[in-house]
Parts: structure tokens; sequence; C-alpha cells
């Protein structure tokens, strides 16, 4: 596979761009491999990759239903950043936007993120005294987070409103070196990256059905035939739930929709993301110039990727209130996308009760900020059977007692 | 956007007006239940492509709680009861069966 650079691009210009090669091959799937991943999104394409990497197992698929990065990997509002209260959480967020922060070099791909800056606005007393409490539990974890003051929130965002008569701003919470990335991009980067070590990413490929002997996952059966495989990485977001019956075992997961809406295109005018968490709001300017607006998540379960359209009354609203320039703007598109939430809102990256099969999903709201380190965890699972990122996230956590409880600490905007 | 009927006290609203409970029919498992049992009815659910029964509160009306019946993958609702029952009434299965020949029933 021929590296991407400057010099590449000055070489295609002299031959009318006629020497660019496809990004990564559609093979044929083999009988049989080492490692199958199902889910050719962010996480299950980083999964992949880590074990390439890190591992050295490369005699692996990545299958897909549909096509890459077709599910939330390009459904979601890019946001990455790493301020949790939880220790494990924090671990595995501060993990994968460090490991962002050089991805586009070690993927020899431009994921173009943007270290722009990201604000939890804090809006009630109560949200102001739990973000002091996080920026604390931050600097213990080595995350560069800091409580900000409303002049300073005003200073790094001119067209907000402070005082609100609703929900004034008391301060922010404000991590610097948090922002953006393109999303279709890291699962492209990825797959790219994975094919180049030999890797087969399979699109349109559905499995129907996932074989066992004594125990012990043998095989999975898919649309274009059965393969063999010794490990089997599951990792298919919303639709785990369906997965794991195949395999099965149960999972302490409820699918719901997601929704996120982008504006027209505007002038540059706000170059941070602003998240406001009481109000389940957050917005942010992408390199288009759209603003790129998410709300809130419907209570009941659903698979229809859309939801309900008083949760985008109330987003905007409360936007419109805080940022009151943007109440005439037009919104272009509107879109959802299937969240599998866990009880605690915390993820599971863990082993299962069939051998040789492990599941990572339950990243509900806030998935794509931490694709590369969760695909680091595991792939440290699958080649070692242990993880020190990914053991707090046991499945078997819910049935000792042992929760992660940040939706508490992550609002709803998560 | 889904359309409810309230059982209780006979209101069509729109969704905004009830507030969602989640999956219907669980059997409490309590004090004394082994881990399997509680771990089970605690945080295990099944999450249904397709028939679904939840749990639902006529929050802004009369307050009662009731249960409906609907289709996660299309949004269409089959019916509602009253939440006094352990499984779902006939006339509601006759109903979802009429619509979705393919399901297997309530299991």
């Amino acid at each position: 596979m021929k590296r991407y650079s400057a010099f590449a691009i000055a070489r295609e210009a002299l031959r009318q761009h006629r020497g660019w090669t496809e990004a990564w091959p559609s093979p044929a799937p083999r009988d049989r491999y080492d490692v199958v991943i199902v889910g050719a999104g962010g996480h299950g394409l980083a999964t992949a990759y880590y074990l390439g990497k890190n591992h050295g197992i490369t005699n692996v698929a990545v299958i897909d239903k549909g096509w890459l990065g077709g599910g939330n990997t390009g459904r979601n509002t890019t946001i990455i950043r790493s301020n949790y209260l939880q220790d494990p959480s924090a671990a595995i967020y501060e993990k994968s936007r460090a490991l962002y922060e050089t991805l586009s070099q070690d993927l020899n791909y431009n994921i173009m993120f943007s270290p722009r800056g990201v604000m939890m606005l804090a809006q009630t007393e109560h949200e102001k005294r739990g973000y002091l409490r996080t920026e604390r539990a931050n600097a213990l974890q080595g995350v560069d987070t800091r409580f900000i003051s409303p002049a300073e929130v005003k200073k790094l965002v001119p067209i907000i409103n402070l005082d609100g008569p609703r929900y004034p701003v008391l301060g922010a919470l404000w991590q610097a070196r948090a922002g953006t990335a393109r999303h279709d991009a890291v699962a492209w980067g990825y797959a790219r990256a994975c094919a180049a070590m030999g890797m087969h990413v399979i699109e349109n490929c559905a499995v129907t059905g996932v074989e066992a002997v004594g125990g012990q996952v043998t095989a999975v059966n898919t649309t274009r035939g059965t393969i063999g495989c010794k490990k089997l990485g599951i990792v298919v977001a919303g639709h785990s739930g369906k997965l794991a019956e195949m395999a099965g075992f149960r999972l302490p997961v409820e699918s719901v929709a997601l929704q996120a809406l982008v504006s027209e295109p505007i002038k540059p005018c706000m170059d941070v993301v602003v998240m406001a968490n009481t109000v389940h709001g957050y917005m942010s300017q992408s390199d288009k110039g759209e603003m790129v607006i998410g709300g809130g998540a419907d209570g009941y379960n659903n698979y229809t990727q859309r939801g309900s359209w008083h949760h985008i009354e109330e987003t905007v609203r409360a936007l419109c209130e805080t940022f009151p320039m943007i109440a005439r703007l037009k919104m272009l598109r509107q879109w959802g996308g299937i969240v599998d939430m866990t009880g605690d809102r915390s993820p599971i990256i863990s082993k299962t009760p069939l051998s040789g099969c492990f599941i990572n999903c339950g990243w509900g709201t806030g998935g794509f900020k931490a694709i590369p380190g969760s695909g680091w965890a595991m792939a440290d699972l699958m080649a070692k059977g242990e993880s020190p990122l990914a053991g707090a996230f046991s499945m078997y956590r819910f049935r000792e007692g042992r929760f992660i409880d940040e939706s508490v600490a992550a609002g709803v905007a998560h | 956007m889904l359309l409810l009927t309230c059982p209780c006290c006979g209101v069509t609203a729109e969704e905004t007006e009830f507030a969602p409970g989640g999956e219907a029919h669980l059997t409490r498992h309590g004090p004394g239940s082994d881990d399997d049992a509680f771990e089970s009815y605690m945080f295990n659910r099944k999450n249904v492509m397709g028939v679904h029964f939840e749990r639902w509160r006529h929050a802004y009306g009369c307050g009662k709680w009731f249960i409906a019946a609907r289709c996660t993958v299309t949004l269409e609702v089959f019916g509602t009861y009253p939440a006094q029952t352990t499984e779902p009434p006939p006339g509601i299965v006759e109903k979802i069966k009429a619509k979705r020949p393919e399901w297997e029933g309530y299991k």
C-alpha cells in the first residue's frame, strides 16, 4: 500500500492523478481466521488495528452487515474529551484522547484531529459543585482540566449569553486539549491501516449465527458463508443484544435513539466545543461552517435511527437561550443513531460466558471519543486475556455491584 | 412521536404526556433471591428488535401505570392495557399476530 504524503500528491499531480490505488481492497472471506471481529465501525476496526500493531496478530477479518463506518461512527457529533469523574473512565478516555493526538501520523491518514478545547457549562449551583469535584478528580488522574470563571467563558466564546434568565452561566469545566476529529476518516484510516497489515475488511456480510463446540466459539455463520475463528470479538453497538443472543448470553443493554442536527453553514463564530448538560444540548462549528448540535436521547427502546421531535425542540430552545445569535439559523439535517445504554451508562469491554468470545459495547452516547482507547483495551483483552484499561468494564460488574456510575457525573450529553 | 391511549382514563395523547418506564412483565427478585435471578431482574433486558412490551405512566394525566405493546423497528403501537397483568392479554396478542404473522408470541 502506497503511503500518503505531500510528495505523493506532487508525484500524482504530474501524471493526472492516475496512480492512486484503492485505500483498502474488498476481499472474499476465507474459510477461517485466527480472529474475527464483527462490526466494522470505529471500535471494531481499532480493535483489529491494535491486535496487529501491539500483538502481532494479523490473520484477522473484520466483517460488517452494511458498509464500513455506516453506523454510529458516521452519526455522532465527533467530540473528543476525557474529563470524567471516575478513575476507570478517566483512564480509558484519556488514553484514547492521547492516541487521537498522533493518530493521523500513526495511520498515515488525516483524521483532522482538532484540539480546539471543550467546555462543559455549569448552569446551576449543583452542576458547578459537581464540576469543581471533577476538576480535583482529574488533577489526581492526570487529566488536564480547569474550572474557569464566567468571564473566561465569555472570552473563549464571545457569542454566549452568560445571564440567561433560566440558566445563567456560572463557570465551566474547560479541557483545552480536547476537541473534535473527522469521524468517517477515523474508520477509513483504521481500515486502510488494517488492510496494509494483511487483514480482511469484509462489508455486506451479516452474521446469522455463532457456532460453538464445548463452550468454545469455533465459527460464525454469515450471509457469505461460515467463517471459522479461534477468537470472536463482537463490537456492534446497538445490535449487541442480537449478537449476544446468537452467542447464548444476555446483556444489561437497551437500545435507544439519540439525535443530532446541523445548521446551514455560517462564517466562523465559535472555535471551541460547548456542552450544556443541564439543558441537554451541545454545539460546535464544523470546518464547513455548520453548527453541529447534539441533543438528548429518548427514554424508550427504539431501533429506527430517528428520535422524537420534542427532543429537538428542547435542545434547540435551550441553545437559543444560551446562544441568542443562532435563533435565526435554519437547520439543514437532522438524524438519529441507535445507542446501546447499560445499567450504569458505562461501556462493557469483557470476556463472555462463551469461551473465546469477547464483547465491546454499551458506549451509549459517548463512543466516538473512545475509539482508539477502546480498541487498544479490547485488543489487549483478546490477545492476552486481560487488560488494565478494560478490567473495570467487565460485564460481570453488574452482578458483583461494582458500577462505574458516570451517568451522574456526565449528565446526558456524554 | 408515539400516540398512546391510557387504558385507565381513556385519553389518547402524544408521548410527551407520558413517561416511559422500561420493559414490562418483569418478575421482581428481591432479598433472598440468588445472584443470577437478581442480576437478570435488575439489569438484563430483552432489548427486542420488533414486538416489545413496555411500561408507561400517564405522568401529565391520571398518573396511572399501564403497558403498551409496540414495535421497536417501526414505532407502531399495537395497543395498551392495564399494568395489573403478568403477561399480554389475549386481545392484544391477537392484534399483534394479525399484523406480525412471523411473531413467535410472548416469551
